[in-house]
């Protein structure tokens, strides 16, 4: 079975081109069908081969399909690497894959792009699957680029709104300055240890430099800004956000499940690198904690039901990073994983409040839903409260388990684990006001349009009644999801003998309790806050003149801009950028030329102004010129 | 005797495209293809015979030979091919005939005399890639310039005399320092070894000091720079490559522009490598500019062939930035690029092309949208600009890649400058996608969405002619992209002997100890 | 017989040029112009002359005879196109027509 090994990124692969070659030409059923087919293989191989991993003693298993590429020492193979590790990230990509693709056979049932739509999900699943499975850097990269460029087709799939183009191109362009750092991070690994194969390097590397040396410190730092581009950490985290312009199955399983989480793998698969640059590890955990803060204080502020679900995938992600940070490498990809089941219920759940309420995404304009819209009224309750790491939900385990971690880190481990209680405190509040302003109080769908939060291309604000829209295709995956963002905690991830430690982690009674007790707190002042109850009714009231406050509303502004990073950025590097482009759109140098010809013509015209017409002019000239010749030869 | 044959068939085949306009005015495309495909089945079968196996590289020269011509002046018909040459002919013929299948609609007016200078040009290429006389290198460099200022002066665009003009000017005028550099050292050799000699193997021999050996070597330079084009000689090439019929701009773009990176690689650095080795750090950094600057002026363009044109000076910067990183990486990596980069801006041009013929005009603010009603061409846009940008798992990225990794090994700061240039790829690529074809559908003379009868309204997406060459030139990049191992191995000999011979001129690295705390 | 001394024969034939060259530098109208070249001719021709007295050589007198011969060949062809140019524009001033200027 491992041999097959390459037939798991081939079969999305191979979906791909089929639906690409056959240019939607194919009836829905069946560009359905190997769409999602294609995805269901990767997951039933993916599933063989971890049962057979698992069951064999081997810690690794290396499948060379050919050699890229040999120059010089450099000679990287399309070569798969598997152990524990890849065997999580693999059934997590193909797992809940093949659970979105199933959801998006309905999600995307009218669209005219449906084969379109599924042949990119398809090239996404296939390189996210190169991106983990890769055995050297170069692979891997190919992956991380591929994943990328499936990102911006997938959230400008609505190409006919110039917004959704404009969300796309951000989210390539950014994270592309992410990728360059990490570029540039090969190359310098590769100058240093004449390879890019990921075992070798981390073999060699300990070898070749001591803890803190200059040059390990620059590559992982290197690493460390492509993770944080893909990761949508800071600072290269105001792509995420707007990435929600694309359909809501993209959202769940690009920008929540797994594309966003390789940062988390990378920074994981190359641990090593970052054991030997204590400098650069604790930097992932500060960028983690401060992304999970900013990411929790903007979650609090926003209206539209996606941008809420990707400040809160922002700041989740937040936690690994804190994890890694921290050494948890275990923990990181634990949280990883729940994440991935809960935050991809949570998007399915809000695609169905999306498409029930015909495209309505400002969460005040929904009210009531509890009643209307059963089905994802209870996988939100359950996508929260596991978000929240409510006890005995799959987040509390993971949570649980990044908190420990952080409190154990030596230096600022106590400040480290307040940030993350505080950020943990956050969560539950945010996602709870989600959970009463959506689904508890009165129904608002019916008001006039005060704002309209269209980032949707499609016009059909045509407000009909509101039903459910819920058949087997999409409702199986919520389920299944729902069930496995509430046990999804008692799973263990095979990874003790990828990074070389069983991680555990001991605390005080004291101190479980207070971070049990910390979530439940944030969710009953969510309740009393924003289901309209009326025992917070001087909490509302405090809020209401918060808000009217000037302080109180410029900081609400400010984060609902995403701590204006959006402004910044536009001012320092877009702006500057397209101006210095406008004003050499000529092109300096070639004006230069230009001056050249001008300068040739100039004295064209001097010169010509001695050609009078005139034949004694010219007579004169002659015998001047003799007379001066001859003077100079006779004289000189 | 095949590339005398070869030049032939060019030459014979243009002037039996000319005589056979008189009888018929679709007889001289149908030469001018069969001609083509006889060319790339010869160099396809050269190719197969002497590299069966692309993991056990041959010997580096599969073809050498040698007439006597101006005997008196040292002057032979020497002629040879090794990997790289086969290579580069292999690029040639391939793009001749994607050329002729960009012009097979496009040029009505004097077919005859159109396909003559076509493959002229062609065969001039073919001379310069396999001549090993600087003199019949010289003559061939002529050879390609005069037929293709022809193409550009009669079949352009509304401005084609001034591009052509243009053209003409930067060509020569740096073809006259070439010239004034091989002259040189030619009779520099008379004056070292009694006799003049413009065989490249023995210029070799000629020992010439420092200074002077730095002003020849900047004269090979500037002629071989302007044909890149790098930095502060580019301005010739986006008017020239926007005024020129399609298939002047895919010969260009994809062709000419690959013999100034063949000289540098085949003559100024080896015939110069201590002046060369001192010019590498200016090299390099005249490459990083012109990655930067170009990429930036592209983004400004409005017109999409001189944004496309001024995307090729900034790949063409990876090139320059290979080939003095003057290692095995930089030089694969520049070869990779050379080869990719042919075909991605050909395609690229060739898709400009088939918007101008079908909107009449190359103003991409009066396009939008064209996705909805041309999914062939948009698909096909998509895909090419996603090459240029450099993704992994197409040939551009192998290219880029390694010049990349090569560059760092001899200069860290120009390497990681150069990488920016990923990020601004980024940013004009998906910019002419936005602008061109997302969006609301709009096109020239048309206003509002979707209804209304102008031309544009009704305009065809791609035939299956033309699918058939954009399929070619995708096959091509994906292959390039996931086995460039098949062209690697072709140039490996070549470029081993190359930095063999030379020895690794960059024992200037740079330590990295020095660069980085 | 005493013979003149040949700068005699130069400064006269210097004059003669300089004359001539006047001429030809200040009238606008051509045949003065044509008369004045012929005077330089025969200034040079002299030159030759004395110079062929002067060191006893015949090549001078030969050259003189060949000026003689192109001077005839001149005023013919000159003539000829005064009279063309008088009949298509009615002038002789050649400032009038002075076409050929940049």
């Amino acid at each position: 079975m491992l041999e097959w090994i390459g037939l798991l990124p081939a079969f999305p692969l191979a979906g791909f081109l089929a639906l690409v070659l056959t240019r939607g030409k194919l009836p829905r059923r069946i560009a359905g069908v190997i769409g999602v087919g294609s995805v269901g293989l990767s997951f039933a191989l993916a599933a063989a081969i971890t049962v057979e991993f698992l069951g064999s003693d081997a810690l690794s298993h290396t499948q060379v399909l050919w050699t890229w590429m040999s120059v010089g020492n450099f000679t990287p193979g399309f070569s798969f690497y598997l152990d524990g590790l890849t065997v999580v990230m693999l059934l997590i990509i193909s797992g809940v894959g093949f659970l979105i693709h199933l959801y998006s056979t309905g999600f995307m049932a009218d669209d005219p792009g449906f084969a379109r739509f599924f042949s990119y999900m398809n090239l996404f699943v296939a390189s996210m699957l190169v991106l983990v499975l890769a055995d050297n850097l170069v692979l891997l990269y190919l992956g991380w680029e591929g994943v990328g460029l499936c990102s911006y087709l997938l959230i400008g799939f609505w190409y006919d709104n110039p917004a959704n183009g404009y969300a796309a191109r951000k989210a390539f362009v950014v994270t592309r300055v992410g990728d360059t750092s990490m570029a540039i991070g090969l190359f310098l690994l590769f100058q240093q240890l004449g390879t890019l194969n990921i075992q070798e390097i981390l073999t060699l590397a300990p070898q070749q430099w001591s803890e803190g040396s200059g040059m390990v410190v620059a590559a992982s730092a290197l690493l460390l800004g492509g993770a944080v581009g893909k990761s949508a950490q800071l600072p290269l985290q105001t792509w995420l956000p707007d990435a929600m312009a694309g359909p809501t199955p993209i959202s769940a399983l690009i920008h929540a499940a797994t594309m966003v989480t390789a940062g988390v793998y990378l920074i994981a698969r190359t641990h090593v690198l970052f054991e030997l640059a204590p400098s650069v590890q604790i930097l992932v955990a500060f960028v983690g904690l401060a992304t999970l803060l900013m990411a929790g204080f903007t979650a609090l502020t926003q209206r539209d039901i996606k941008r809420i679900l990707a400040y809160s995938t922002v700041s989740q992600i937040g936690y690994m990073f804190l994890a890694l940070g921290v050494g948890a490498w275990s923990a990181a990809i634990f949280h990883l994983m729940t994440h991935a089941f809960f935050k991809a219920l949570l998007f399915l759940a809000a695609g169905t409040v999306i498409l029930s309420l015909h495209h309505e995404h400002d969460i005040f304009r929904m009210g009531g839903m509890r009643k209307k819209l059963p089905v994802a009224f209870w996988s939100f309750v359950i996508g929260s409260a596991a978000l929240t790491a409510l006890p005995f939900t799959s987040g509390f385990y993971s949570k649980d388990a990044i908190l420990l971690a952080a409190l154990e880190q030596p230096q600022y481990g106590t400040l480290l684990w307040l940030g993350g209680v505080l950020g943990a405190f956050l969560t539950a509040i945010y996602s709870f006001r989600l959970v009463f302003v959506a689904f508890f109080g009165d129904d608002h769908t019916q008001d006039a349009h005060a704002h309209h939060s269209d980032d949707h291309g499609h016009d059909d604000h045509h407000h009909g009644p509101v039903k459910e829209i819920t058949g087997f295709v999409m409702a199986a995956p919520l389920v299944i999801l729902g069930i496995l963002s509430l046990v999804g905690g008692f799973i263990t991830v095979p990874v003790d003998s990828v990074f070389g430690v069983h991680e555990e982690h001991h605390a005080s009674t004291l101190v479980h309790g207070f971070m049990i007790a910390v979530p439940i707190f944030g969710v009953l002042i969510s309740y009393l806050l924003y289901s309209g109850a009326p025992q917070g009714r001087v909490l509302q009231q405090w809020l209401k003149s918060m808000r009217e406050s000037a302080f109180g509303g410029g900081l609400t502004r400010f984060w609902f801009s995403g701590w204006g990073m959006d402004a910044l950025y536009n001012l320092l590097f877009v702006k500057p950028f397209v101006a210095l482009a406008q004003l050499n759109r000529k092109d300096l140098i070639d004006q230069f030329y230009g001056l050249l010809v001008e300068l040739a013509r100039i004295s064209n015209r001097a010169i010509v102004l001695t050609q009078t017409g005139y034949l004694r002019w010219y007579a004169i000239s002659l015998i001047g010129g003799l007379v001066l010749v001859i003077g100079i030869g006779v004289w000189a | 005797m095949i590339v005398v044959w070869l030049i032939l068939i060019l030459m014979v085949g243009g002037a039996l495209a000319w005589v056979t306009e008189a009888m018929d005015s679709r007889l001289p495309r149908l030469t001018a293809l069969i001609v083509m495909l006889f060319s790339l089945i010869v160099v396809v079968m050269l190719c197969m015979n002497n590299f069966p196996d692309p993991l056990s590289p041959g010997g580096q020269w599969l073809v050498l030979e040698k007439w006597s011509w101006i005997a008196r002046f040292g002057i032979y018909l020497q002629v040879g091919i090794d990997g790289l040459s086969l290579l580069m002919l292999l690029l040639t013929v391939f793009l001749g005939l994607m050329a002729i299948g960009a012009a097979w609609h496009e040029i009505t007016e004097r077919p005859g005399f159109f396909y003559f200078n076509l493959l002229w040009t062609l065969a001039g290429v073919v001379g310069v890639f396999t001549a090993l006389d600087l003199f019949l290198f010289f003559f061939f460099w002529e050879v390609m310039l005069i037929p293709m200022y022809l193409i550009i002066a009669i079949w352009g665009h509304e401005n084609r005399a001034y591009a052509a003009m243009k053209f003409f000017v930067f060509t020569q005028v740096s073809g006259l320092i070439l010239l004034l550099a091989i002259l040189c050292l030619a009779y520099f050799h008379f004056v070292q070894f009694g006799r003049f000699s413009f065989d490249y193997f023995e210029l070799h021999n000629v020992v010439l000091e420092g200074r002077f050996q730095m002003l020849v070597m900047l004269g090979f330079f500037i002629g071989f720079a302007t044909k890149l084009p790098a930095f502060p000689l580019h301005s010739w090439l986006p008017d020239a490559h926007s005024q020129a019929p399609t298939a002047g701009s895919v010969l260009l773009a994809g062709v000419l522009l690959k013999t100034g990176a063949y000289g540098l690689i085949r003559f100024a650095v080896p015939l110069f490598p201590e002046a060369a080795a001192d010019f590498a750090p200016v090299a390099m950094t005249i490459a990083v500019i012109g990655i930067l600057y170009c990429a930036k002026l592209a983004f400004a363009q409005t017109d999409i062939k001189r944004l496309i044109a001024y995307t090729s000076v900034s790949h063409m910067g990876f090139v320059l930035l290979g080939v003095y990183a003057w290692n095995i990486y930089g030089l694969q990596g520049a070869l990779m690029t050379m080869l990719a980069h042919g075909l991605t801006s050909s395609a690229l041009f060739m898709l400009a092309g088939g918007l101008q013929h079908r909107f009449h005009t190359r103003d991409m603010g009066q396009m939008s949208g064209l996705w909805a009603k041309l999914p062939k061409m948009s698909a096909m846009a998509l895909f090419f600009s996603i090459a240029a940008l450099g993704m992994p798992g197409l040939g551009n990225f192998i290219g880029e890649f390694l010049s990349l990794l090569g560059a760092f090994q001899a200069n860290h700061v120009a390497a990681i400058f150069a990488a920016l240039g990923l990020i601004f790829a980024s940013v004009y690529s998906l910019w002419v996608i936005q602008r061109v074809f997302h969006g609301e559908f709009r096109v020239p003379g048309d206003h509002g969405a979707g209804h209304g009868e102008a031309h544009g309204a009704t305009a065809q997406d791609l035939s299956s002619s033309e699918m058939l060459c954009y399929g070619a030139m995708v096959l091509g990049l994906v292959w390039m992209g996931m086995y460039p191992q098949t062209f690697l191995a072709m140039s490996e000999p070549t470029m081993a002997f190359l930095l063999e011979s030379l020895g690794s001129f960059v024992g200037s690295v740079v330590s990295t100890a020095e660069v980085l705390p | 017989m005493p013979s003149i001394p040949y700068e005699h024969g130069l400064i006269l034939a210097a004059i003669l040029f300089v004359c001539g060259l006047i001429g030809v530098l200040t009238r606008r109208n051509i045949v003065f112009i044509l008369m004045s070249l012929e005077i330089m001719l025969n200034a040079c021709g002299l030159a030759f002359v004395v110079g062929s007295a002067r060191w006893g050589h015949a090549d001078g007198q030969i050259m003189f005879l060949m000026i003689l011969t192109l001077a005839a060949a001149e005023v013919a062809v000159g003539l000829g196109l005064i009279i063309q140019m008088y009949r298509r524009f009615h002038t002789v001033d050649i400032s009038v027509l002075s076409e050929m200027k940049g």
